[in-house]
């Protein structure tokens, strides 16, 4: 009230901020993804995103494909299409996922707006609010985001690594079905995961799989990265060793480009059905241009070869990485992928990844830190660090500024240590993903 | 009508420099944008520009009438760039360099508000040297025995209330400790004061600093933290604020004193805390205040029925003519 006895009404600038449903709660604009506003500066080294480095692909053999596009099917490219996505380019990424064991119908498939939008469908069809998702830990930070604005509950199961512990999930459901919680599926990167890079052995596959049908739990495979393997291929998919308990998620993305965002599912026809229902009420038909495209880049071009391409480029740049942290940073621990696009970095319990960001981005160097990928507060003391896009003289710099950065933060710990507690309070503020777009 | 002034009635060509690298970046290229699109609707040719090493090459080659800063953190704040834009004759809107660099430093200019008498929170100022050199657990102790009640820890120079900790529990010092020293060399360990928090925006019309009503700010969280700052919805503002006429006048006139005696020049905004007695604490001052959709100086404007694109436009003659005399 001021002295004349006028009443002032607040403004929180948000007129609709009462209207929003409870899932759009966490959705916020956090300080963290402020800081990686400074990543797209080409001063800075980014390890954070996961950018593929698609310079890598000749670009004529995309202009061809367009132009063939165009010119023989130009009114269908620009027309809506079906909601399960083109026939021929369904029957193409039956050849793509043979490579990896996997046998399947053009009616099983339906393709997606990248496979994020298939995991998106997959969790709209199954959650409701309070339901269980079984993830590794770490898992994917993409897939988080999705499961929590479905309001699931998402709870972790550990890793080493050989991938995910058989008897972690076994104990982890137990206790679930012990507090009569209801478990939907299991979110699983069994390839080169993202974002800690491990594989899940071939030994541990069956296993995990005769786990999960003893409790009648769906595994979602999500497999981007399963073709970019440096040595040995990684084992067969989970869904090549079980057709009804594993809906597969593939994607486009990091074999050919993200900019076209042609990704699938594989799923037993009952649930293929309710995605395409589901697919075609958020976005009518996926992109019949894009989907045309990749169809005839896979008809005309050598796609194998193409691939055998790019794990060139990553090997050579995740071998740049692993030689800069063992030279800069030995203290550390970190895995060392067969394939993909990341390293996790393990880091001794008094640093805090998600503390030291604001010091790495004074240093000119970007990762994203551990708590990024976790949805229960964990992974402070971790990062994930990506090779995918900088160049390798890019990554070894970058890792020496990381070091600096450690180094500097553990200075300034050890100048306070003894006189209290050095942890930070968990947040009830989850770090929402970085942008895709981040290099 | 002087050939002089047909031409200050002309558009101008305005180079808005928002982003840089600080971790305020962000912040900095939102304010840009709609500073720019502000100048835009005034009528000027506005050109957004993130500062690199082809900056200094295309102002010296192009010569816009004016730059108009909205680099946010050190990059546009510590008086390097406008050292250099003075030294290459390039008009610009904001503060003098020398007041710029008095004002970033948060210690400095507690200092000499305090000493011109207004009311400044009781402070200890400390760099990790100092840490290092006397013994953590020493200081702290030191520092602990100092204050009663709940401490502000704060960084001693950045904004967006980055590396800033409320501590009630003095266990919780050296990791709030540590949070500052993540963003400065030098740390402000500061009582906290209880009360109404402001922040008031000063622009210069024809020259005299003048305050805009104050902001009042309400978090939700009860925190005005980075998130609180920028994310509608999660602080409620009243502007102008629910002061009485006396405290509202109170705080205009220190707001104004603070701008005036620091030499800053064009736009500014200073943030206190007004306790029960109705007296304005000074927390720290800005030279180049957020312009963001959810920043104090445009909701202030917006309360002195004020446009944002007239004011900037003002402030944008005022600064290319300092250039044209």
């Amino acid at each position: 009230m001021t002295s004349e006895g006028i009443t002032r009404t607040g403004n929180n600038l948000d007129p609709w901020y009462s209207n929003y449903a409870e899932r759009a709660g966490g959705l916020a604009a956090s300080e963290v993804r402020a800081l990686f506003a400074v990543a797209s500066r080409p001063e800075v080294v980014s390890l954070a995103g996961g950018m593929p480095f698609v310079s890598a692909l000749p670009q004529e053999l995309i202009m061809s494909s367009m132009e063939t596009v165009m010119r023989e099917h130009g009114p269908t490219a620009l027309q809506y299409g079906g909601g399960a996505g083109i026939p021929k380019l369904r029957e193409q990424i039956l050849d793509v996922m043979a490579i990896e064991g996997i046998r399947g119908t053009v009616d099983n498939v339906v393709t997606t707006t990248g496979s994020q939008q298939a995991l998106d469908l997959v969790t709209k069809l199954f959650i409701d609010p309070g339901d269980v998702i079984l993830a590794e830990a770490p898992s994917y930070v993409g897939a988080i985001g999705v499961f929590r604005s479905y309001q699931a509950s998402v709870v972790h199961v550990a890793m080493d690594e050989n991938g995910l512990i058989p008897e972690a999930l076994r104990q982890t459901i137990a206790h679930l079905r012990g507090q009569g919680r209801r478990i939907k599926f299991l979110y699983t990167i069994p390839n080169f995961h993202n974002p800690a890079g491990v594989t899940l052995s071939a030994e541990r596959r069956p296993e995990i799989l005769d786990i999960c049908r003893a409790n009648e739990i769906l595994i979602l495979e999500d497999n981007p990265y399963g073709l970019l393997h440096f040595d040995e291929p990684a084992p067969n998919a989970l869904r090549s060793l079980d057709e009804e308990g594993v809906i597969y998620l593939g994607s486009f993305s990091k074999t050919l480009a993200p900019g076209f965002r042609v990704g699938w599912a594989l799923a037993p026809h009952a649930i293929r059905e309710k995605l395409i229902l589901a697919a075609e009420a958020a976005v009518l038909s996926p992109s019949s241009f894009s989907q045309m495209v990749v169809s005839q880049y896979l008809s005309q071009s050598d796609w194998r070869g193409q691939i055998d391409t790019f794990r060139g480029v990553y090997r050579e740049r995740k071998d740049a990485m692993i030689d800069a942290l063992t030279e800069y940073l030995p203290g550390l621990s970190w895995t060392n992928p067969n394939g993909g696009f990341y390293v996790w970095v393990t880091m001794p319990d008094v640093l805090d990844s998600k503390q030291m960001l604001p010091r790495a981005v004074k240093e000119l160097v970007a990762y994203t830190p551990g708590t990024a990928f976790f949805a229960d507060g964990r992974g402070r003391h971790a990062m994930r660090l990506s090779f995918c896009y900088p160049t390798p003289e890019a990554i070894r710099l970058g890792v020496r500024r990381l070091a600096s950065v450690v180094n500097g933060e553990l200075d300034l710990l050890d100048t306070f240590a003894g006189t209290g507690s050095l942890s930070v309070s968990a947040s009830d503020r989850y770090d929402e993903a970085p942008p895709a777009d981040l290099k | 009508m002087t050939e002089k002034n047909l031409i200050m009635a002309d558009s101008l060509n305005i180079v808005v420099l928002a982003g840089g690298i600080s971790h305020e970046r962000d912040v900095s290229l939102r304010s840009g944008r709609r500073a720019a699109d502000a100048l835009a609707a005034a009528g000027h040719s506005v050109t957004l520009r993130d500062p690199d090493a082809s900056l200094l090459p295309f102002l010296t080659e192009s010569r816009p009438d004016v730059v108009f800063l909205a680099l946010h953190g050190s990059s546009g704040e510590d008086g390097a760039l406008i050292d250099l834009l003075e030294a290459a004759g390039i008009p610009f809107v904001g503060s003098p360099s020398e007041a710029a660099r008095l004002a970033w430093s948060k210690p400095v200019a507690a200092s000499l508000v305090r000493r011109a008498g207004l009311a400044v929170p009781e402070q200890i100022v400390l760099s990790h040297e100092a840490f290092r050199e006397l013994g953590a657990a020493s200081v702290l102790r030191v520092v602990a025995d100092s204050f009663d009640g709940d401490v502000v820890i704060k960084p001693g120079s950045g904004g967006s209330a980055q590396g800033v900790s409320i501590v009630s529990d003095y266990g919780s010092l050296p990791r709030a400790m540590v949070d500052a020293f993540t963003y400065s060399d030098v740390a402000i360990i500061e009582q906290r004061i209880v009360g109404t928090e402001i922040a008031v925006a000063i622009i210069e019309v024809d020259g005299e600093p003048t305050a805009l009503p104050a902001v009042e700010i309400e978090p939700v969280s009860g925190v005005y933290s980075f998130e609180a700052r920028y994310n509608a919805g999660e602080t409620t503002f009243y502007a102008p604020s629910r002061l009485s006429d006396e405290n509202a006048a109170r705080a205009s006139d220190a707001a104004v004193a603070v701008h005036s005696l620091l030499g800053l020049r064009d736009l500014s905004r200073v943030d206190f805390i007004v306790d029960g007695e109705g007296v304005p604490w000074f927390l720290e001052v800005n030279v180049l205040p957020g312009l963001t959709e959810t920043s104090s100086l445009p909701l202030a404007l917006d309360a002195d029925s004020r446009s944002a694109a007239e004011v900037y436009s003002t402030l944008a003659r005022a600064a290319a003519a300092r250039k044209a005399r």
